[in-house]
Formats: C-alpha cells, structure tokens, sequence
C-alpha cells in the first residue's frame, strides 16, 4: 500500500478552553491511527498571536500532526475540518523527501539556527541517494 | 593616447559590490519551511510583499519554493498578507 507523509497545521479558536482544545486534538489524533495512519511527530504551540484577524479572533491554538497515511485519507480529513467550527484554518503539505528529513533533523535538534554572519541557515548535511530513489 | 589618459581608464572602481548569491545554494539548504516566519521574514518587504530575485539574489529554483513557502505561511495567518512597517 503506498503511503505518503503529510504534515498538518490547524488553528482551532481562541475561545475553547484548555480541556476542550486536548479533546478537539484527541479527535483528530484518533480520527489519523484509526485509518491506518500512523503518527510520526506532534506539536502543540499554544495560543498563538494571529497575523491577521481570522473570524473576528486575533489568536488561536496551533497545533502540528506529522503523519504517515494513504492519499484517499486525506480527503476524509480535510473534510473533517471543514465540517468542524471549532477550526479556524487547515492546511496538510506532503513532504517530500527533503522536508521529511528537515522535519527529522529539527526534531533532533540538528540545525543551527545562526551563522557568523547573522544568517537563519541550515547545516550543510550530505545526503546520499540510491539511484532507485531517485 | 598619452600614457597618463591610459593611467585613468585603467583603474579599478574604488567601491567594489558585492557579489550577491544564492543562500540556499551555498549552504545546501534543499527544503523551506513554511512554518519558521521569522526567517521568511527576511524575503518580504515592509509592506509584507515578497521581494523579487534580484535583491535577495536567490536563485529560480529557491525563489519559487519561497514564494510558495510565504502564500502558505499567510494561509495559517503565520505571515500577514498586507502590513504596515513589519521590519
């Protein structure tokens, strides 16, 4: 079975509370293992200021899926979003091979966040790929 | 031509730019991530607008994984779509 990795981001309102947000979480949580999904990484960033005002709300609560899943469920998943008010906005990105071992290396705390010369960068890793790969 | 004329047309601009350079390229950088605003902060103008490829000098192939990287940080209100002074 071909699976892709994918990697959600969806702001839920402000106005829940605490409990309420970890139940909406634990929904989707459940809604990716119980289709074959698989979980690979989490993050809950918290109430976060919003860039702009969405649905009359200036901030929300972030949080960040990391999964492992077939193509046909996102579609299921998306949908779920839409249905739900509590979701202010969604966004699913497939990773590609470099954004998963991104994602892999920030997790292991392997980036270095500032160079001499004051730049955000990335090290330098040398990756090797079979021909197949490819 | 005299020597002396030959002297003047000779000489090397006093303020040498800088060669710009694609940042990605140089540091093997291969994915951008749409999460990390505050470094995508540094390809926008005040205005929030992306800023074009001959001022960060960044190269073709960067330049569109950036710009999708920004639509979608605005997509999760992370970056805003117009602002007022955002440096």
């Amino acid at each position: 079975m071909n699976t892709n990795q994918y990697e959600t981001v969806i702001i839920l309102t402000p106005v829940l509370s605490e409990q309420q947000m970890k139940d909406a979480v634990a929904g989707y949580r459940e809604l990716i293992t119980g289709n074959g999904g698989k979980l690979v990484h989490e993050e809950n960033w918290g109430l976060t200021k919003l860039a702009y005002p969405i649905q009359k709300k200036g901030t929300g609560f972030y949080h960040l899926f990391e999964f492992t899943a077939n193509p046909e469920f996102i579609k299921s998943f998306e949908l779920a979003f839409r249905r739900d008010e509590r979701v202010l906005r969604y966004l699913t990105v497939k990773l590609d091979r470099w954004g998963v071992d991104f994602n892999q290396r920030k997790r292991n705390g392997e980036l270095r966040t500032v160079t001499p010369q004051g730049e955000k960068v990335v090290v330098k890793k040398k990756v090797v790929i079979e021909e197949e790969e490819l | 031509m005299s020597k002396e004329t030959n002297f003047i047309f000779n000489q090397t601009p006093q303020v040498l730019q800088k060669k710009k350079y694609c940042r990605f390229k140089k540091h093997g950088i291969r994915y951008i991530d749409h999460k990390d605003a505050e470094f995508l902060l540094k390809f926008v103008n005040e205005q929030g607008k992306i800023l074009p490829r001959r001022i960060t000098g960044t190269s073709l192939k960067y330049q569109r994984k950036i710009s999708v990287a920004i639509k979608r940080a605005r997509h999760l209100a992370l970056l805003p779509f117009l602002a007022d002074g955002l440096k």
